[in-house]
């Protein structure tokens, strides 16, 4: 099964790099509101059982993927595998 | 005088860079260096564990995420369970926080910028095995080269953990509160961004550094004596 895992600088971490984006975009005539960089991750996982794929791939996030002191993180299955 | 030599393991991961540095270092401080590889599970005998500088396995994903799960950082912890002595320096101060060795994390330095020049920083703990030789408030001037040096301090963190702090006005990452070093709760693991292997003679700008690497091959040895 196919998983989009979506790695995000938690609320009030500095986020330079979302910054930097976010003032390129005003000087490009872009009036954006704040912007946040994070990290996508796509992977395949050996089981089709949806529930079995999430608790796996929470496992990975908890461990390696995010860190939960400054990283939330979202899970998305593909729907078809 | 082989007998009054601490020795002192330096870890060796894919990507590091300042290990041959660390290792003259400590070698020209009194200690016997040993080079440790990354892939080898169990350490040989030692009286303390120096993780260097560089960028192990190419600072992927976070800096340091990846290398806090080589074999050899198993020992490594086993060994810092035990009450063994650990410095991380610089990628191995970052390896420490991703361990969990060490309380934070260190992130992308807020102005982006990979910085390279000498800092000032102030001894706040002058009490840790790391430490001794300074004085409390003592500033020491010391290299940072680095892109992933802004401290993110937990919420809950005791003052008393931070060991080194940047010179007002001369923090170079963002640190919050100026951190520069930090020392676990019971005392034997420290990590600090700045490279005190690179200040070891006054010949490459400043001995400061010597003063840091020399508490930890004092504190080795009284761990050897202790042990023979």
């Amino acid at each position: 099964m196919k998983a989009t895992v979506l790695v995000r600088p938690k609320a009030g971490i500095l986020d330079p790099q979302g910054e930097a984006v976010e003032s390129s975009l005003r000087q490009l005539g872009f009036p954006v509101g704040e912007a946040r960089v994070g990290r996508v991750i796509d992977l395949e996982v050996s089981t089709e059982d949806p529930s079995a794929a999430r608790a796996e791939i929470e496992r990975m996030c908890e461990r390696l993927l995010a860190n939960p002191l400054i990283e939330s993180y979202e899970i998305e299955l593909a729907e078809e595998g | 005088m082989k007998e009054t030599q601490p020795r002192i393991g330096v870890i060796v991961f894919p990507g590091s860079n300042d290990d041959q540095d660390a290792a003259w270092a400590l070698g020209a401080l009194g200690a016997e260096p040993v080079r440790v590889w990354h892939a080898d599970e169990e350490l040989p005998q030692l009286d303390g564990v120096v993780l260097p500088g560089g960028f192990s396995y190419g600072d992927y994903l976070r800096a340091g995420a990846i290398a806090r799960f080589s074999p050899a950082m198993q020992a490594v912890t086993e060994f810092a369970a035990e009450g063994g002595l650990v410095l991380g320096i610089c990628n191995g101060f970052q390896i420490l926080c991703e361990a969990g060795l060490l309380p934070g994390i260190l992130r992308p330095n807020a102005s982006l910028q990979f910085i390279c020049r000498d800092v000032t920083v102030v001894v706040e703990r002058a009490d840790t095995p790391f430490t001794a030789r300074c004085e409390p408030g003592q500033e020491l001037v010391i290299p940072v080269k680095h892109g992933e040096g802004c401290y993110h301090l937990p919420p809950d963190l005791p003052e008393e953990q931070i060991a080194l702090r940047y010179v007002a006005g001369e923090n170079p990452n963002g640190s919050e509160q100026d951190v520069a070093g930090i020392v676990s709760a019971e005392g034997n693991v420290f990590g600090l961004m700045p490279h005190p292997e690179h200040a070891v003679d006054p010949l490459l700008g400043s001995g400061d550094g010597a003063l840091l690497l020399a508490s930890l091959v004092d504190s080795a040895r009284e761990r050897l004596y202790a042990r023979a």
